[in-house]
């Protein structure tokens, strides 16, 4: 240190008075991509402010600009009204409702499935699996008028929950996220639980099904957040505004208040979302570990 | 781990069909293996039989009839597939939902990927968690939730985004409305809901990449970006090409946020596929014609999934 020149030890001893924290970038190249990064991350998240700050104006206020993004007066009869307007409870209880349903209807059918694909060995396995594959690559437009006329005219079940609760509960996509779990699982817990005396259905049971849990997970978590979000099936299949899901209910809200106030729509949209905000508060190392799961298969 | 007991036999009483299935020896548990595998499986299979198979059949079967549900269907041959190749809407509709596709794949790569190298070479964790989660919260949020948002945000007169263009001296864009305009609006819009999806499989090929190689592309200016390209890129083609085909399939099925935001306005001008395919088969109740819409898309996302296929045994570097 000591024999640097001066030039070096100045910038030393700039050093020990300022001690850069260890997030800030050591270049400019670094500072670059963390503008970029911060700018980018500001125009994911203005619109989350805008909705909130929108949501709490009142109704002559609600479609100024310049937008106040920090409200002053409170104003949280929006979220009131909302209940006013659409039968809110209702569709937040239908979607609940349908979103429960298929996913342990996907976690039963699935781990079952997935199970048998992984390890029962028996006639025909590899073709069934095949099949289930390919179903895979099937998309829901394709299949969707069919099902349609199947939902509505043989079992007569349109515009009620069951339309959109049975057609889901059977998954590919799960059966095949399931069969990785149980194929990571070594056999020496099966042969351990043979000599123990446990039966087949208790080795699937108490021993690979919990597991498997983390697959479990990410596919509970995968499911609500997709069936939640659903806005076609729904469209095509409901008629009456008490049956909606709340994906309707917002479109519906909407079109109501295109006159009146938005940020009753607004205060909607919030509401309809703090279950998927929940959800992810809690399983998001699940929800994002499956998405991931995809790109690293390649 | 639970112990079991051994369960007592019950002697000769039992009759056979217990005793053949419920025989301890090794046959006796290959046969329990069997019908168990077959026991669970009949959920799943019955479910896509009966949603997915069966359905996927007489999809193909529909479109060579002409059936809207009051008279009985009627074979009509290849009728709906000529009319299908003449119809100029449905030739827009294709039009736009490529263009969609090109637009919005290509802004999602570039971005997803370039976030996903910045954020994963932040040294610090705080940092990278909060870039992460920011990224990924519209992801959360459903189409309808977001179409309805941004269509108020791209209100051409009360619009956020306008008043702050106007801030800059650009003049008042018809976002909504201009049919020059309306397909980067809507395009804009799924980029900014499913841009931290492909952002997280992104960040998920580059933190699977050796750290060397990271490393290695750690220099920045000219040289970094040479070694990026002739590096990483080829390093991530895996990832790059699964996201890409996830994405154009999933632009390919296009519908919530142009069918709430625009109805396919004006005109036509953001009507995508399935939007025709939905307006025809539950708008007309013409099933047969709206199913040989939806057979033309299904041909066609099967050949990027055929291309991908080829690709992916061609070209990627699969280390």
């Amino acid at each position: 240190m000591q024999s640097t020149t001066v030039s070096t030890r100045d910038t030393a001893q700039a050093r020990t008075r300022f001690r850069r924290p260890e997030w800030l970038p050591r270049n400019p190249g670094s500072w670059l991509q963390l503008l970029l990064l911060s700018v980018m991350a500001v125009f994911t998240l203005m619109p989350f402010v805008w909705v909130v700050s929108t949501s709490l104006r009142t109704p002559a206020q609600s479609f100024t600009v310049p937008p106040e993004w920090i409200p002053v007066d409170m104003d949280f009869s929006n979220y009131t009204r909302v209940f006013d307007e659409i039968p809110f409870w209702n569709q937040i209880l239908n979607s609940f409702a349908i979103t429960i349903s298929v996913v342990c209807g996907q976690l039963l059918t699935a781990s079952l499935a997935g199970y048998a694909f992984a390890r029962l060995r028996f006639r025909g396995r590899n073709v069934l699996f095949w099949i289930v594959l390919a179903t895979l690559m099937i998309p829901g437009q394709a299949t969707i008028i069919p099902v349609f006329i199947l939902i509505s005219r043989v079992f007569g079940l349109s515009d009620t929950l069951w339309a959109l609760i049975i057609p889901g509960i059977s998954t590919a996509f799960g059966t095949f996220l399931l069969r990785q779990y149980f194929l990571q699982i070594p056999n020496d817990f099966e042969e351990a639980a043979m000599i123990d005396g446990a039966n087949q259905w208790q080795i699937f049971r108490k021993i690979y099904l919990p597991l498997a849990s983390p697959g479990l997970a990410i596919l509970a978590v995968l499911t609500f957040n997709a069936k939640w979000n659903d806005y076609f099936t729904p469209l095509i299949f409901m008629n009456t505004k008490e049956r909606f899901p709340i994906t309707l209910g917002i479109v519906d809200l909407q079109g109501y208040m295109a006159t009146g106030s938005i940020s009753v729509v607004l205060a909607g949209i919030v509401l309809s979302t703090i279950p998927v905000i929940i959800i992810y508060m809690f399983g998001q190392r699940y929800l994002i570990e499956g998405l991931m799961m995809g790109g690293l298969k390649g | 781990m639970t112990s079991y007991t051994v369960q007592p036999s019950e002697g000769p009483r039992r009759n056979a069909l217990v005793r053949w299935l419920a025989a301890d020896t090794m046959n006796g548990i290959k046969r329990q293996r069997a019908i168990l595998g077959y026991t669970f499986l009949i959920p799943t299979i019955v479910g896509l039989l009966l949603f997915i198979v069966g359905p996927m059949l007489f999809t193909f079967a529909l479109s060579f009839f002409k059936w809207n549900v009051f008279r009985p269907p009627e074979v009509i041959g290849f009728a709906n597939f000529e009319r299908l190749f003449s119809d100029p809407r449905v030739f827009v509709s294709f039009r736009n939902t490529f263009l969609l596709v090109i637009m919005t794949v290509t802004m999602l790569e570039v971005l997803a990927m370039s976030l996903a190298l910045a954020v994963h070479r932040l040294a610090s964790r705080a940092l990278g968690y909060f870039f992460r989660t920011a990224y990924f919260l519209p992801v959360l949020l459903s189409g309808a939730a977001v179409a309805v948002t941004l269509g108020y945000l791209f209100h051409q007169d009360f619009g956020v985004i306008n008043y702050y263009l106007g801030k800059v001296g650009v003049p008042k864009i018809a976002w909504l409305t201009d049919s020059n305009v309306v397909l980067w609006t809507i395009s804009l819009t799924t980029v900014w809901r499913n841009m931290g999806f492909t952002f997280i499989i992104y960040l998920g090929g580059v933190s699977s990449l050796p750290s060397e190689v990271l490393e290695a592309a750690q220099v920045d200016g000219a040289a970094g970006w040479r070694r990026i390209r002739s590096i990483v890129l080829p390093l991530l083609s895996p990832t790059i090409l699964f996201a890409t085909v996830t994405d154009i399939i999933k632009m390919l099925q296009f519908f919530d946020e142009p069918f709430i935001m625009t109805r396919g306005g004006p005109g036509d001008a953001s009507r995508t596929v399935v939007m025709m395919m939905y307006e025809n088969a539950f708008g007309n109740l013409d099933f047969g014609y709206g199913s040989a819409i939806a057979l033309i898309l299904f041909a066609v996302i099967m050949i990027v999934t055929g291309v991908q296929f080829v690709l992916s045994r061609r070209w990627v570097f699969y280390n």
